[in-house]
């Protein structure tokens, strides 16, 4: 049976229609809300791709039930800015030039806002934990802690 | 190298004459204007074909060569904005699209640039020079006294913009090959790190890549693979999935299986749930003996790909021989977002949507499939998350077909799981090396002998899953190409050494273990591992200076250059491997390696800094130091972004990356059993590029593999003296060296 759902994502109170209330948060951004932010990349939590901040807190939206999160806010990719304003951490990652394919870019914003709004000044070693559980196939780790490192540098 | 010609008679006919004259420019431009309707050509000998010039003076490039995560686009824009003196915002580019963009062959083998760009350049360097003598014409002042700048043709104080000239109409000249193109000397937009133009909208979400494509109506689809690889399907239980909300259809067509909802989640649920059962099959090797497997299958053919001297006599001659046998692992193109596409079928035309690194191959491959006329099918690319190699952007577009046709060619999304990526996307071969060379009375090399055992062929179209598992066409499909390096496993397994005898001969495998096909750097990566690493032993064992040793055997005067750089970039010491007075349980090291492209193109030169655990056999890379010679470049940054990635990503397959499997299938099924190179444990990469500006560009997007696991191992000798030569550098087999030392 189709039931209705109320979340708070980017700021906004929005309802969406499923038809099974243990969907993942993910598919419910992705298909009924048309994000592109958050993105599949396993399904199982092991690569970051999917992550977005739940209370300002990073999660695995690809394994997170959408009845966990009524109630709280939600925050994508597309809430932290845009090509016209971005965020200072999107702005740091076009400066670095931090991005091959862009496909990890979602969870490695997404982790690196969340480790910048509690650690203002990290080091190379905190971004690297931080950023532990978000896999990047292209190899460009090296700027994204650049990219870290600069958004640090200009909060 | 993967270079392509076209085997068409017609191109080969016009290739080289195609000086066109003025008039009939001018006669085909006033005829243009009318003429705009007309279907776009996609010749790839046609100005038309890649380049267009609309009626506010846009230009857009139409390219056959897609970006795969490289940033290919922003370096083509630069290369037509310099050749037509355009700022950058006016030229936009259309990829991969087959009723627009030439088939310029599957985007591979680092050439997008060197042969898909200079295509490119030259279809526009035709364009300006047409231009510049219609304009002649037009304002009646020499070409010689023309100024050309931002789109407009100046001379003796009157002015005429592109878009007047040909603006909407089509050029209708073929490439001329010989049309001057700009002197490096005079560029501006060439040679500069121009920022990525995507980088804006990935960063923040706006971005869409083919999983984010979605059409009305669409509906989702999932596959449901064998159990085992050879698997006949012998039931299903349709009413398992009775109630799966969204759930629409069970898709079964010989061994092929599939399920479509009108949700993702839909289908994903039904394609947990759907019971199947599968016959038993059990037709892989056994992992702990595969290398006898390789070792002893069937050789259709040996390749000699070099022979100096006499080898034979050389070594059996020899006062002292040295031998070694090298392998490396079979392993995943691991994308992180796993194969997607889109197939409609409307009134008997296809159109798919994918990430396909090669849309007008698999065009082909869709119409050989479905049984349908080529006409019949269209396919478009769009990005999608990485791509390395033939991954499983294809057999989804495949997948997406069959359950298209089966829904009366509704519009069908198939989204590969993790587990569909990792268990069925093409794998690299295992590949094994054995290698002897022989020392003279005075300790000089005379010769060296190395046999690759490698499949052969391997260029041609992937046999699309869907195909294979319903049982529908298997026929082969003609190609309008040839290749340079047909049996790509074997290229650069000769040397860029000079020994007085060597001989290298490639044993082309009439098969092997998994559907295979090539992920970054095919052959040369596994072949210069073997290769760089043997030269360090033959220079250990003559007591040399690695990089000395590979010095005094390189007739190359660009090649000895790289490696003087590289020595000073990497404060390298001269003195032999291993290093001496080692002390305590982590112990630190110096390899280097160094590789000719192909033996014929891009030079790369690194020294790696590693640090081992002997306790642990755990080999931690901090830092790799690389000199890279890719003759002109276009966009400095964008090279370095692909150098860097080249490293990490070969760290990674070099200390991790192995495919697991047992009789009947693979199963390292995710992460977490095919791990790779995390944050914590990248090395730092420190890179001078080597600026040619007045030679041609080579490719970028490989080379700087190759020497990654042959400096690993090498700095691992010089830690403890111990050998590693079977890749991944895993710690149990970095222990069992240490042991067996």
């Amino acid at each position: 049976m189709p039931t209705s759902v109320s979340l708070d994502v980017n700021g906004r109170a929005v309802t969406i229609e499923v038809d099974d209330s243990g969907v993942p948060l993910l598919y419910a951004l992705r298909d009924n809300l048309e994000l592109k932010g958050p993105r599949f990349g396993c399904g199982l939590g092991q690569c970051g791709a999917c992550a977005v901040l739940l209370d300002g807190e990073p999660v695995f939206s690809c394994e997170t039930p959408l009845a966990k999160v009524a109630n709280k806010k939600i925050v994508t990719l597309e809430g932290l800015g845009s090509p016209e304003q971005p965020s200072p951490v999107q702005q740091a990652f076009i400066d670095e030039q931090a991005a091959q394919c862009g496909y990890c870019l979602n969870g490695m914003i997404i982790h690196a806002t969340a480790l910048l709004a509690k650690t203002k000044s990290p080091t190379v070693p905190q971004i690297k934990k931080a950023l532990a559980d978000n896999l990047c196939r292209c190899g460009t780790h090296l700027r994204i802690i650049r990219a870290v490192q600069r958004a640090a540098r200009n909060a | 190298m993967l270079d392509f010609v076209s085997t068409r008679r017609e191109v080969l006919k016009t290739g080289g004459q195609l000086l066109v004259s003025f008039t009939l420019a001018e006669r085909a431009c006033a005829a243009l204007a009318q003429s705009s309707a007309r279907k776009k050509t996609v010749a790839s000998d046609e100005v038309d074909g890649f380049l267009s010039i609309d009626a506010d003076g846009q230009v857009t490039i139409y390219t056959g060569k897609v970006d795969l995560g490289t940033g290919l686009p922003t370096a083509l824009t630069q290369i037509v904005a310099e050749e037509l003196d355009l700022p950058l915002d006016r030229v936009k580019l259309i990829q991969g699209d087959t009723a627009l963009t030439p088939d310029q062959g599957p985007t591979w083998g680092s050439i997008s640039i060197q042969i898909g760009g200079m295509r490119i350049r030259q279809a526009a360097a035709t364009a300006r020079k047409a231009l510049a003598e219609i304009a002649a014409e037009r304002l009646g002042v020499p070409t010689t006294e023309l100024r050309i700048e931002n789109g407009m043709i100046t001379g003796h104080g009157r002015s005429v913009s592109y878009a007047e000239l040909v603006g909407g109409g089509t050029f209708s000249l073929k490439i001329d090959n010989n049309a001057p193109t700009k002197n490096p000397s005079t560029y501006s937009v060439v040679g500069k790190s121009v920022a990525r133009l995507d980088i804006p909208e990935k960063a923040t979400g706006r971005f869409s890549y083919m999983h984010d494509f979605r059409v009305p109506g669409m509906l989702h689809g999932r596959v449901v693979r064998p159990l085992a690889i050879g698997a006949r399907l012998e039931s299903v239980d349709e009413s398992s999935v009775n109630g799966v909300p969204g759930f629409l259809k069970v898709v079964r067509e010989g061994n092929f299986l599939g399920v479509v909802a009108t949700t993702e989640w839909g289908a994903i649920q039904a394609s947990r749930k759907l019971r199947a059962t599968w016959s038993d099959w059990k037709g892989l090797p056994e992992r702990a003996h595969l290398w006898e497997h390789v070792r002893t299958t069937k050789i259709n053919s040996d390749l000699v790909t070099s022979n100096v001297g006499d080898s034979g006599r050389a070594l059996s001659g020899s006062p002292k021989r040295i031998s070694a046998t090298y392998d490396f692992a079979t392993q995943t193109h691991g994308s992180i977002g796993p194969s997607c596409a889109v197939v409609k079928i409307d009134e008997g035309r296809l159109t798919c949507w994918s990430a396909s690194q090669a849309t007008h191959r698999l065009r082909r491959q869709l119409a050989a499939m479905m049984d349908v006329p080529l006409d019949a099918v269209h396919c478009l690319y769009i990005e999608g998350s990485g791509c390395y190699g033939r991954n499983g952007h294809e057999d989804a577009a495949g997948d997406a077909a069959l359950l298209s046709r089966a829904m009366g060619g509704r519009p069908v999304r198939v989204q590969w799981m993790r587990a569909d990526e990792h268990g069925w996307d093409p794998k690299s071969p295992p590949v094994l090396v054995d290698l002897r060379a022989g020392v003279d009375e005075e300790g000089k090399i005379i010769a060296w002998e190395s046999e690759f055992f490698v499949p052969e062929e391997g260029l041609g179209p992937v046999p699309l899953i869907a195909a294979t598992l319903a049982g529908m066409s298997a026929q082969p499909i003609t190609e309008p190409y040839r290749y340079n390096i047909p049996n790509i496993m074997t290229a650069n397994s000769a040397i860029p050494y000079t020994f007085p005898n060597i001989r290298t001969v490639a044993h082309l495998l009439a098969e092997t273990p998994f559907r295979w096909s090539w992920i970054r750097s095919p052959g040369r990566l596994q072949n210069t591992f073997a290769n760089e690493c043997f030269v360090d032993e033959l220079a250990a064992f003559a007591g040399a200076d690695p990089l000395d040793f590979r010095l005094g055997h390189l007739n190359d005067p660009r090649g000895a250059e790289l490696l003087a750089r590289l020595a000073a970039l990497a404060k390298w010491e001269k003195r032999p491997s291993p290093r001496k007075g080692v002390k305590g349980d982590v112990v630190t090291g110096r390899g280097i390696s160094y590789v000719k492209f192909d033996l014929a193109r891009t030079y790369v030169g690194a020294v790696a800094e590693i640090e081992v655990d002997r306790r642990t056999g755990e080999v931690r890379v901090e830092r790799f130091l690389v000199v890279h010679d890719c003759g002109q470049l276009i966009n400095p940054d964008g090279v370095a972004n692909q150098i860097e990635g080249n490293i990490i990503q070969t760290v990674s397959r070099t200390l991790k990356e192995e495919i697991l499997f047992d009789r009947s299938a693979v199963t390292s099924l995710h992460w977490a059993t095919y791990p790779i190179l995390t944050f914590p444990e990248v090395p730092e990469v420190i890179i001078e590029l080597i600026d040619r500006p007045n030679e041609k560009p080579w490719g970028a997007g490989e080379p700087a593999a190759t020497i990654v696991p042959s400096a690993i191992s090498n700095a691992v000798f010089d830690a403890l003296g111990v050998r590693l030569r079977s890749v991944p550098f895993t710690p149990a087999k970095v222990l069992a060296a240490i042991e067996g030392n």
